[in-house]
């Protein structure tokens, strides 16, 4: 409470930790549907994700920023989604790629969430069936400036 | 092992002499073929009017029901399209759409277009279903108004009344008719400018 007058400090090191942090988004390995084909371009050479600091994808949750929820989520999968995210370390982000897990898509039935921003804060969307992958570096490249600039705080949970 | 070791760095080499196969994407953009399919776009013709005629085509054929059309009938001094009605209210969920063109083909008019726009993404769902301020082309196509598919209209009359209007003409014979209707071309002409 004292240091309020002067917190030039502060916001220093938050700048710095918020270009820490969009630097090296590392994605998760979480294929779901066939979006997760495109999702797997985005490290080929071609459309070298790595040159956006998104370096490898990462096949733990405990080691990943970024959650690309790439195809339908069944609700039988919604458990496995919530823990994969809990799992996550904070700040952790979540993109749906394509129109499945974005809303839907023309899955409209007892069996797909209507949106994965049913059971995740979800981040960016990106429609597409499925988004070709620059669509999806596009999302990535927005996420990024919405973390340099404190929009994108990596959500927590909802309770 | 020496023999390996340059063996191994020579394969290194000559791939660093390759050309580089990655599209610098922010900068660079991948040409795509004519035939791509991304955001909508509803035409206008030469002259201003929209082509949309408010049909609902679209509606019924797309998939994914991503499409919602309200038509409106035309203001006969005002008229946003050729037609007798027009989408007065047009919304196309982006998120649901899975862009398979099947709203392109079912199109009468050919008003509705998919262009290669591909960066869609955004933050909420609400700000990517996409109105007609986001659809309605702020340009003109160079397509014209083919006026022999769009009969005269001036507005809704009771159906006895324009039957009346119709039938000395059809007496008159072939070349009276026709000099009316270029007469009504004429007419229509003056009327249909951009609203």
């Amino acid at each position: 409470m004292e240091m309020t007058n002067n917190q030039f400090f502060l916001t220093s090191v938050e700048k710095f930790v918020r270009w820490a942090q969009k630097s090296s988004i590392w994605p998760l390995t979480f294929g779901l549907a066939c979006c997760a084909i495109e999702m797997m371009n985005l490290v080929s050479p071609r459309y070298d994700m790595a040159q956006f600091g998104a370096e490898v994808f990462r096949s733990t949750p405990r080691q990943a920023d970024l959650m690309i929820v790439s195809g339908r989520l069944s609700n039988k999968m919604v458990p496995v989604i919530e823990q994969v995210y809990r799992q996550m370390p904070d700040p952790k982000w979540v993109v749906a790629m394509g129109a499945c897990a974005s809303s839907g898509g023309i899955f409209d039935n007892y069996a797909i969430v209507q949106g994965v921003d049913e059971v995740l804060p979800v981040d960016i969307y990106v429609p597409g069936c499925p988004p070709s992958p620059d669509a999806v570096i596009y999302a990535v490249l927005k996420l990024r400036e919405a973390i340099a600039s404190g929009q994108a705080h990596g959500g927590v949970m909802r309770a | 092992m020496l023999k390996a070791l340059a063996k191994g760095m020579g394969t290194t080499l000559r791939m660093l002499l390759r050309r580089k196969p990655t599209i610098r994407y922010p900068y660079v953009k991948k040409e795509r073929s004519a035939r791509f399919r991304g955001r909508h776009e509803l035409r206008r013709y030469e002259n201003g009017l929209e082509m949309c005629i408010g049909c609902e085509l679209c509606q019924v054929a797309c998939p994914a029901a991503a499409i919602t059309v309200m038509p409106a009938e035309n203001d006969p001094a005002r008229p946003n399209s050729p037609g007798e009605r027009y989408a007065w209210k047009y919304e196309i969920d982006m998120l649901r759409c899975i862009f398979c063109g099947l709203c392109e083909e079912a199109c009468p008019t050919e008003a509705l277009h998919l262009t290669r726009e591909f960066e869609l993404a955004d933050f909420s769902r609400q700000s990517l279903i996409f109105g007609r301020d986001r659809l309605v082309n702020k340009h003109t196509s160079p397509f014209k108004v083919p006026h022999h598919v769009y009969p005269d209209y001036h507005g809704w009359r009771p159906v006895h009344e324009s039957e009346a209007e119709h039938a000395p003409a059809a007496e008159s014979g072939a070349p009276a008719s026709s000099a009316q209707a270029s007469e009504r071309g004429a007419a229509r002409s003056e009327e249909a400018q951009p609203a």
